[in-house]
């Protein structure tokens, strides 16, 4: 099964990651410990982003060809986009609360990552709500396709609206001051959660496709 | 082209046409407008400062709230006596018929904008004249990309169970950027400067109307078929 060969290499990637994350990175000057978060933080908000970009490709897939196999990566990719998501806001408060003194502060990343959350949670929602799979599939690649198209522009909107306030920082435009065993790290961690998604897609793939043959 | 545009006016005038004789939706939208008001009198307290403060906001929000209502009974009508069969067998590109529902929402949206404006002038006194051009730009691009995703949603929603619920659920994140700019350029508006000083929301605003109207003309004729 290659579905289980891909969850062995996950467990071991996340075992190394975790390993590295508290062994081999070194602790942060400024806010300590604390900061071993954004090796889960990251990760997590990196997996989310390719998960929905699954979804996008799977709904657009369906509408052009009608084959089920579409929206059923669409769905199995929009699951796991969804806890992602949750694990990054629920990370990222738990990181803020000691280095910003707040859960929560209306920033632009935190606000275009919540309403990413809203809309596939939406999208899951919608899918709960029709029987008929030809129906389900298309009113969810409708709303799959616009959410898809609307990050953008949420992501800039809310960059603007804030862009007073809090400046990007891993990501500006000066080049990278992050040293190089904390980009290590990442990078492992980053590759076990995409491997945990793989194995997460190809299992909900298969049980999708098992409850369609079933079900039909 | 021109029968393009022809099927998309019978779609608005087939709807124009059936609100006038049952005056349905637009007596309780004015109605609605007008209670709302009550609730922001309420919620603000009689200070003045605090009106204007919170006015650009307001005045989204009341947009907002209208449309949620008018937007998710656009499809509604055609659910009756077998009309969603008839929008489905009408030959040609399908496009036309959401572009025409679109129409006919915008249009709905601003009777309501403009009710809603008359009555926060009257109850708040507040003289919007001298703001009147550049209010009606931004209120013109808000409430297309609003409309946009509105109308395409309504078609989603309305063969489902529990879409009224569903239908704000799905629509509220989707408009975010929509209602973000529209209430920051409402502001610049609102303070007298011109809109120029409001021209980075106005590129957004007009930039999400594109992608809006382009997903909803791409995709109706999936959703359409029921």
């Amino acid at each position: 099964m290659a579905a289980r060969a891909l969850g062995w290499l996950a467990v071991l990637a996340l075992i190394a990651g975790l390993g590295a994350a508290f062994g081999y990175a070194p602790r942060e000057a400024v806010q300590g410990n604390v900061q071993r978060i954004m090796y889960l933080h990251v990760p997590a908000v990196l997996t989310a982003y390719l998960a929905f970009a699954l979804v996008f490709v799977g709904s657009v897939g369906y509408l052009l060809t009608r084959r089920a196999g579409w929206d059923r990566l669409a769905l199995a990719a929009a699951e796991p986009g969804v806890l992602f998501t949750g694990i990054t806001i629920a990370s990222g408060s738990i990181w803020g609360k000691p280095t910003w003194g707040t859960w929560w502060t209306w920033d632009a990343r935190l606000t275009s990552t919540a309403v990413l959350f809203l809309v596939y949670v939406g999208y899951l929602l919608l899918r709960g709500m029709v029987d008929d799979p030809d129906r389900r599939a298309r009113a969810a690649a409708v709303v799959g396709i616009l959410g898809a198209a609307n990050m953008p522009i949420v992501h800039f909107s809310v960059k603007w609206w804030r862009a007073l306030h809090q400046p990007s920082t891993i990501l500006g435009p000066e080049p990278s001051p992050i040293a190089a065993p904390i980009a290590a790290t990442l990078l492992i961690n980053w590759i076990a959660f995409t491997l945990l998604f793989a194995y997460l897609l190809a299992e909900r793939m298969e049980i999708a496709r098992l409850e369609d043959t079933h079900a039909g | 082209m021109s029968a393009y545009v022809r099927r998309a006016w019978m779609v608005v005038w087939k709807d124009i046409l059936t609100e006038r004789r049952s005056k349905e939706s637009l007596n309780a939208l004015v109605f609605f407008s007008l209670l709302l008001l009550f609730v922001f009198q309420f919620a603000l307290g009689p200070e003045r400062a605090r009106v204007e403060a919170a006015l650009p906001g307001l005045l989204w929000l009341g947009f907002i709230l209208s449309g949620l209502l008018a937007f998710g009974r656009t499809f509604l009508i055609e659910r009756e006596n077998d009309c969603w069969e008839g929008l489905v067998l009408t030959p040609g590109d399908k496009s036309a018929i959401y572009l025409g529902k679109l129409a006919g929402n915008v249009l709905v949206m601003i009777v309501v904008e403009v009710v809603l404006l008359a009555l926060f002038a009257v109850f708040f006194a507040i003289d919007f004249t001298p703001f009147l051009p550049g209010l009606a730009a931004v209120l013109a691009l808000g409430t297309l990309g609003f409309a946009a995703v509105g109308t395409l949603f309504g078609a989603v929603t309305a063969q489902m169970r529990a879409r009224e619920l569903l239908f704000p659920v799905l629509l509220l994140p989707a408009v975010v950027p929509v209602l973000l700019s529209s209430v920051s350029a409402t502001q610049t508006v609102l303070a007298g400067e011109p809109l120029a000083e409001a021209a980075a929301w106005l590129k957004l605003l007009a930039a999400a109307d594109l992608v809006y109207l382009v997903v909803g003309v791409l995709t109706f004729e999936f959703v359409l078929e029921g």
